[in-house]
């Protein structure tokens, strides 16, 4: 696996394979969290698996880009991470990077993730297989998609 | 009987496809074992010392005659005969092919069964009182939470990759028989001003350090149980430790962060998750309560006769209150003298199954110490029910009795496990059918595990094995006085381990330090609450 340090200032909109948005990715670094919270008026943030979320909250506003990490994909903070940033009311770009598989793209989306730029690239029809893999969904997520249960009940 | 619609089935029906798809790209060679085994995990899917075992979920523990037989199928089409009866209420075979694990999860799907998160760093199969819905103790039957449970936390897109696996038993009466505090969350369904809602208990486990779990609420109303459940988790998949697995469960954190941090956090995300509305609508439980409606039960015999000695037996030792009262629960031990223990037969679960059908309005339950309980049978029908049971080898009347052993498969089938639990099972329960000492204990719970994992339990039994491995050689350490029950305790070891042949010896004559001090009434645990741990020091090492 590649070093995340090695490239801390995260992917470039070249290494974005799936992105689910219309308007212009940000052309300019993502920061980290610390340095964003202290001074840096960039609008594209990378978040780590241990750093705080919701200290970004107050900060949404002026955030046009929110990359998040997944060193490895079995560590799931980022998930927690992106339904955080959705309830708050995040609008913009939510990218996941790094250790990001064919098997976890479809609840990333639920997540809220609407762009991916994995460290390996995928496959794409096995990819496509995953976004569209299932019909219906027991929970609420950060999309708009009406639960089984409120199907049930319309 | 919770019954799927269109949207279970075919979310069920989906999973086969997408574990098709998995094991298909595995076998390309599209995806690692590294990244494979997560996803076969979720599908229930180890890899142990032999072979791949599958653990079949059955929520709750509630089965129709009509999936045992396809469990007893499944057995023989695709394992070797057999099956195994776990300690969460599933059922697990130790002898699949992986090429065949899609078809048999094809099985399962058309019997409205699968094998979804029963094992993995998610949110594992809901447990509960084996006796819900006949018990004469409960509140309301609490399936239809465990089934709401189901649902939210199956394929729930932000709790796959936990820190550790998760476990929840959901109980609604004051008599605990689900180890309800012992899970990561243990809900009670409890009434409060003549309403009901869910007293919440968070961070208890056994494994390596076990813990019993601290209440973190006494009252959720019904309509924000997901929504508070979730909070429960989030907090967990934010904070839970992932730098070392043996500290990663929720017992830890709440041990760590202080159960009142927890519970302020929780509540915090309690408070912000109600506003986002992801609680299903309250006519969503009230659809699955009709599920779990009362069968109907026809008045008819209240009495039984006695006069066969050992039907009677059977009768004082493995048949339970019912809230009817021409009914009784009655168990069929899968405790044989000398069997493994929680084994069935293909032959067996078809027999269970037939009987299900016949006296028991087809509904059977898997209990979390390994056996099977018919929830509902007529009091007229009981003797014709043992009688057929009997023939069959399943008469055992051992329920909560010294010979009713929880054992974990132990070095026979596991790949983590240090010492073999089985033949110690085996011989102990041999050991007190032949000298006749095991009629003259009365209830006495005994656990074994062989390893820390704790698998059987025994920090929870009255008397606890476990299973360590000294220096290349199976070493067996003594636990005495712990309990799973409303009176939940932790086990306490008692000194230096036994050999194989030792450990049988060490509970024998922990059985006779009981059998000397018990005053009138007292159960083992009761003794040994009232004399403590130094007069069976002294048998064992005096």
């Amino acid at each position: 696996m590649v070093d995340s340090h090695s490239n801390p200032l995260g992917s470039s909109p070249d290494e974005v394979q799936f992105r689910f948005r219309d308007d212009d990715p940000v052309d300019h670094a993502q920061v980290t969290v610390d340095a964003f919270l202290e001074q840096s008026n960039s609008s594209a943030v990378r978040l780590e698996p241990g750093d705080d979320t919701q200290a970004l909250i107050p900060h949404l506003e002026r955030i046009a880009l929110v990359e998040v990490n997944f060193p490895s994909f079995g560590d799931g903070r980022g998930y927690s991470s992106a339904r955080t940033l959705r309830e708050a009311g995040y609008t913009g770009e939510l990218r996941a990077v790094g250790d990001v598989l064919i098997d976890q793209l479809s609840n990333m989306r639920r997540c809220g993730f609407d762009s991916f730029a994995p460290e390996i690239r995928l496959d794409e029809a096995d990819a496509q297989a995953a976004f569209d893999r299932w019909p219906q969904h027991y929970q609420a997520g950060a999309d708009t998609r009406r639960t089984i249960a409120q199907l049930r009940h319309e | 009987m919770y019954k799927y619609d269109s949207y279970d089935q075919q979310m069920v029906d989906a999973r086969v496809d997408e574990f098709r798809d998995q094991v298909e790209r595995r076998l390309a060679g599209k995806l690692t074992e590294d990244q494979f085994k997560p996803l076969r995990l979720m599908n229930g899917l180890y890899l142990q010392l032999h072979a791949y075992m599958l653990r079949v979920a059955v929520p709750y523990g509630t089965l129709s005659g009509a999936q045992m037989h396809i469990l007893a199928d499944i057995a023989d089409k695709y394992d070797r005969g057999y099956g195994h009866f776990t300690t969460r209420q599933n059922i697990q075979y130790n002898w699949i092919k992986l090429e065949d694990a899609p078809d048999l999860m094809a099985d399962l799907a058309a019997v409205e069964m699968h094998a979804i998160q029963t094992s993995g760093n998610c949110i594992r199969n809901i447990s509960s009182d084996h006796f819900a819905g006949a018990a004469a103790d409960e509140l309301v039957d609490p399936r239809p939470y465990a089934e709401l449970l189901r649902q939210w936390s199956s394929f729930h897109p932000e709790f796959m990759y936990l820190p550790r696996k998760f476990k929840i038993a959901v109980i609604a009466s004051d008599t605990d028989r689900a180890a309800m505090r012992l899970h990561d969350i243990g809900i009670q369904i409890v009434e409060q001003n003549g309403e009901l809602g869910a007293a919440f208990y968070v961070g208890g486990g056994m494994g390596r350090t076990p813990m019993i779990a601290p209440r973190i609420r006494d009252f959720v109303p019904l309509d924000q149980l997901v929504t508070y459940s979730e909070a429960c988790l989030r907090v967990y998949n934010r904070h839970g430790r992932r730098d070392n697995k043996y500290k990663a469960r929720i017992k830890i954190l709440v041990h760590e962060m202080g159960a009142e941090e927890y519970t302020r956090q929780v509540e915090e995300e309690f408070a912000h998750l109600l506003d986002e509305g992801i609680e299903p609508p309250l006519a969503e439980l009230e659809r699955i309560k009709t599920y779990f409606e009362d069968p109907a039960f026809e008045a008819g015999a209240k009495s039984i006769d006695r006069s066969d000695p050992d039907f009677a037996l059977w009768v004082e030792r493995n048949t339970v209150r019912h809230k009817h009262d021409s009914y009784v629960s009655a168990v069929i031990s899968l405790k044989p003298v000398g069997g493994i223990p929680g084994d069935a037969t293909s032959a067996q679960m078809h027999l269970m199954a037939d009987l299900a059908a016949q006296y028991s309005f087809d509904e059977c339950r898997v209990m979390h110490t390994q056996n099977i309980v018919l929830p509902h049978v007529k009091i007229a029908d009981l003797h014709t029910l043992w009688t057929a049971l009997h023939e069959a080898g399943l008469g055992e009347p051992n329920l909560d009795q010294v010979g009713d052993i929880i054992a974990c498969p132990g070095l026979d089938y596991c790949s983590l496990a240090n010492a073999r639990s089985i033949p110690i099972s085996q011989q102990i329960s041999e050991r007190f059918a032949a000298n006749g000492k095991g009629d003259t204990l009365g209830e006495l719970k005994l656990k074994i595990s062989g390893c820390i994992n704790a698998c059987g339990h025994h920090h929870a039994g009255h008397i606890g094995i476990l299973g360590v491995d000294k220096k290349g050689v199976e070493n067996y350490q003594l636990l005495l006085g712990g309990s799973e029950a409303e009176d939940a305790s932790l086990a306490k070891i008692t000194g230096p381990g036994f050999n194989e042949a030792g450990i049988v010896d060490a509970v024998e004559t922990t059985a006779d330090v009981y059998l000397r001090e018990r005053e009138d009434g007292e159960r083992f645990l009761d003794t040994y609450r009232r004399i403590g741990m130094a007069p069976f020091k002294e048998a064992l090492y005096g």
